[in-house]
């Protein structure tokens, strides 16, 4: 038995109503994120910006910053900033593009490591000369519209285009809250950035999916239902395991965050975010939507017909896996408090496990 | 659902057994390694760059230089064909890709283009071998004027070669290091990647790479002094070139005799000075030519010219017969050591320029080991506290199918050869919270199913057969995006990522759901449970 049932088996919480107050809300953060990019802008690391940095560790208890400011200052390199990176003891160095050529930027790490002495030993250099920063930001524009396109086709072919719209918006609404933590914060934006936000689409879009699954499966089961209703029951009915998933992601992304090292730290802070606001928009974004975007049972192909019409993506559930084959029994009697619903799965019937000796 | 055919089971098991097999050499010792049959101790993921130290360096050829110096040279054969075939000419200049000039006389017209077609030659296709019916030179004629000018095939063409020639000598440069294991491989139409794992100096690294190499042996022109050069205007067959220390030399264009004439080139010291030197071997033919430039300019400097840059002039005291001869400039050990390396292996047939440079130090790489390792365990650890509070007995076989899970991306990663990165462990780490997502999915269905009154063998099925269509709808969509992670990856920190991402969905279906339901299964079997467990 489980210790502790925390999550009721019915919660029955009428998130739809809530729309009311969480869309003006969603809204308001979209607004709030577009100011942010105005106001504070992007700290475009160097693979967007070409640039070089240099992570160094001084053997001595902790770095110096106004010494190593001091001397590096000295070098007339441009635009030097110069931090201490999670440790005392380790300084980051990071020196913005001069001039629009790489051999200039090359020379540029013999000074600093010359200008460092022999108290430092150096952890990490990375150079990207202009010419490799512009084609990285037109790839990572190139794969985040490419994304989008792809996740809009698979689930157009899926499901109804209201599904289709609906999971865009929630995950392009997941997009702009994590790209407005990087811009308040002002964390590096570079292509770990770029991993980190299109995986937060992916686990934004694998939520949402999950509760369209059910939501179609209803407006399957029950006709007449009117729609914010069993949008209500539907959320509710995925909503302990959206909690669930959400928090052992959400666990995984906090250990990752305090233990993964200070490389990792700005993707692991993105992600967290990323999984939380996932969560709230599937819940309060996605399934809402759907109201707005004038969906209806009539809408909704039955079953029946898709099974009928050219195989989709992926095959129907019953043909995927058991190829036992099974002489067509009775269909499942319906348990209590289940409509009969108007189109059953008739391929299957009941399989007992049947027991050997 | 619940009932596996004998078979089933067997391979259930076996892929789960197969992946446990190959994934264990990553954790072995060495020692037990040594034992292990070479199909099986091999089988272990590939470290990073960023993960084991090294430096992953990105060159570029110099493109418009290589353009500017086949230009140079069409110009030049333009004129010798001119003068061989007693055609007047005026105004032979180069514009881009271009060369132009006007005649004397438009009679020549006809007689100029033929004969300069004979410049031409088909371009060779990269990949068949054959000839794509293309020529690298054009000619055109219009009243008096002539223009002979580049094709784009040609000219791409000549970066290929010279992007192939590159990484052949590139080889050869890091081969001379010695220790260290390189991957060099073309990027691109322009680029060479080069990786070198664990190497202490990347500053050395890059200033190998980086060289042409271009070694000549020309006159010092005496006619004036450098100062004047500089100040009015030098010899048309001269130029000014600077020594190592900056002082300018007045040095014919002329080659003597060329680097490509070395047979070999080792350091040493110099038995009177005791500075370190290099000395150098022609073949016969550079011999011979060395041979007879000393013999006429005995008592006058000869300059030693290393792309551009004087090395040293120093004065012949007598003909140098034997095809050997050594060079001085004020050389520590190390740049004796390297301007050796670089003779030997010849030079680059066009300036490669160092575009992208990501080095990671081993101590870095190996506290990022062990920061990923700590992460991972601690998600692990609070992953499975939570599923065994929330679901019990099934939480457990949750976390059984998640083990199996982290075992498999491994196994299937060592297999594949796929190299661990840095952020590869963030993607494994991130999976260990999502992979329990397709158990909780099934759990939360078979919950559904018993409170609508099912008894629980039911419920258990049918919470699979729903479940399923679900798991694959969320698996697919994340799929698309770990695909275009992928592509966009490149070779960088981004494709790791991806590459962890997609093995790990592909093998939480699996998991999470075949072989859940076989432990799932065996449990009714053994138990005939009344009432669920969750």
């Amino acid at each position: 038995m489980p210790l502790i049932d925390y999550i009721p088996a019915h919660t029955n919480i009428r998130f739809m109503r809530l729309r009311h107050w969480t869309f003006p809300f969603s809204a308001g953060i979209m607004v709030l994120a577009v100011v942010c990019f105005a106001v504070f802008g992007f700290n475009l690391g160097i693979d967007f910006r070409g640039g070089t940095l240099v992570e160094a560790q001084t053997s001595q208890q902790a770095a110096d910053l106004g010494a190593l400011r001091e001397h590096l200052g000295d070098l007339d390199l441009g635009d030097v900033q110069i931090q201490e990176f999670g440790s005392p003891r380790d300084v980051m160095i990071r020196v913005g593009q001069t001039g629009a050529d790489d051999a200039a930027q090359q020379a540029i790490v013999a000074k600093i490591s010359g200008a460092l002495g022999a108290d430092y030993t150096v952890r990490r250099v990375e150079t990207v000369g202009p010419s490799v920063s512009g084609e990285l930001v037109r790839q990572s524009v190139i794969a985040l519209l490419l994304g989008a396109v792809a996740v809009l086709i698979y689930l157009w072919f899926r499901f109804e285009w209201q599904f289709a719209v609906g999971a865009i918006a929630t995950t392009a609404h997941d997009v702009f809250v994590t790209l407005m933590v990087y811009s308040f914060l002002g964390i590096d934006f570079d292509l770990t950035s770029i991993a980190a936000i299109l995986t937060i689409m992916g686990y934004s879009l694998n939520d949402t999916v999950v509760v369209y699954d059910r939501i179609r499966e209803m407006l399957r089961r029950y006709k007449k239902m009117p729609l914010p209703e069993m949008l209500d029951i539907a959320v509710n009915a995925t909503f302990s395991r959206t909690i669930i998933v959400s928090l052992t992601t959400f666990f995984a992304c906090l250990a990752l965050y305090f233990f993964g090292g200070e490389v990792l730290r700005g993707f692991s802070l993105a992600m967290t975010v990323g999984v939380v606001i996932g969560t709230y928009s599937t819940i309060f974004v996605a399934a809402p939507m759907l109201i707005h975007l004038g969906l209806r049972s009539s809408t909704v192909v039955p079953e029946a017909d898709k099974d009928a019409a050219p195989a989709p993506v992926v095959a129907p559930a019953d043909v995927v896996e058991e190829a036992e084959i099974v002489p067509p029994a009775a269909p499942a009697t319906p348990g209590a408090g289940n409509p009969a619903p108007a189109s059953r799965r008739s391929s299957k019937g009941r399989q007992r496990p049947r027991p050997k000796g | 659902m619940l009932h596996f055919s004998r078979l089933k089971t067997v391979l259930i098991l076996a892929i789960t057994a197969l992946g446990i097999l190959f994934a264990l050499p990553n954790v072995l010792p060495p020692s037990v390694l040594a034992v292990l049959p070479h199909w099986l101790a091999s089988s272990r993921v590939t470290l990073g760059l960023d993960l084991q130290g090294g430096s992953h360096i990105l060159l570029e050829v110099d493109g418009a230089a290589l353009r500017k110096e086949r230009a140079e040279q069409v110009r030049d054969e333009v004129r010798k064909i001119l003068r061989e075939q007693k055609i007047g000419y005026t105004g032979l200049v180069i514009r881009d890709t271009i060369v132009q000039f006007r005649l004397r006389d438009p009679a020549d017209s006809a007689k100029a283009v033929t004969e300069l077609r004979k410049l031409a030659a088909p371009v060779s296709n990269a990949l068949m071998g054959g000839g794509t019916g293309e020529m690298d030179l054009t000619v055109s004629s219009s009243a008096d004027a002539i223009i002979v000018s580049l094709t784009e095939a040609g000219l791409n063409a000549r970066i290929r070669s010279a992007v192939d020639q590159s990484i052949e000598i590139i080889r050869r440069r890091i081969d001379q290091l010695g220790t260290v294991e390189p991957n060099i491989q073309r990027q691109g139409a322009n680029r060479i990647l080069v990786q070198v794992p664990g190497l202490q100096d990347p500053q050395r690294l890059k200033a190998l790479l980086g060289q042409t190499a271009k070694l000549s042996f020309r006159m010092v022109d005496q006619s004036m002094s450098p100062q004047m050069a500089l100040e009015g205007r030098p010899p048309p067959d001269s130029e000014v070139l600077q020594g190592s220390d900056g002082t300018p030399y007045l040095i014919e264009k002329q080659v003597r005799v060329s680097g490509e004439d070395l047979v070999d080139a080792q350091p040493g010291f110099d038995q009177n000075s005791h500075q370190p030197i290099v000395t150098f071997r022609f073949n016969s033919n550079g011999a011979r030519r060395f041979a007879a430039t000393t013999q006429d300019a005995v008592g006058r400097p000869f300059a030693i010219v290393l792309d551009n840059q004087v090395i040293s002039a120093p004065v012949i005291r007598e003909p140098i017969l034997g095809g050997a001869g050594q060079i001085s400039g004020n050389f520590t050990v190390q740049q004796a050591n390297d301007l050796a390396i670089l003779l030997r292996a010849g030079a680059l047939p066009a300036p490669l320029k160092v575009v992208e440079e990501r080095t990671v130090g081993p101590s870095l790489g190996a506290d990022s080991i062990e920061s990923g390792k700590i992460a991972a365990f601690v998600a692990a650890g609070l992953v499975a506290v939570f599923m065994l509070a929330v679901y019990g007995l099934f939480g457990l076989f949750a976390l059984v199918a998640l083990a199996v899970h982290i075992t498999l991306m491994f196994a299937l990663q060592s297999i594949l050869g796929a190299t661990l990165t840095l952020p590869g462990i963030a993607g494994v780490v991130l999976t260990i919270g999502m992979a329990v997502d397709s158990n909780v999915v099934i759990f939360e269905r078979i919950r559904d199913e018993a409170r609508e009154g099912r008894s629980a063998i039911a419920a258990i099925d049918k919470g699979f057969v729903h479940a399923l269509g679900t798991i694959l709808d969320a698996n697919i969509t994340s799929l698309a995006t770990g695909a275009i992670l992928f592509l966009l990856g490149g070779s960088g920190p981004v494709r790791g990522f991806a590459v962890t991402y997609i093995l790990g969905l592909l093998t939480t279906v699996f998991t999470a759901y075949t072989l859940t339901r076989l432990m799932i299964a065996w449990w009714v079997r053994w138990q005939r449970p009344a009432k669920l467990p969750i």
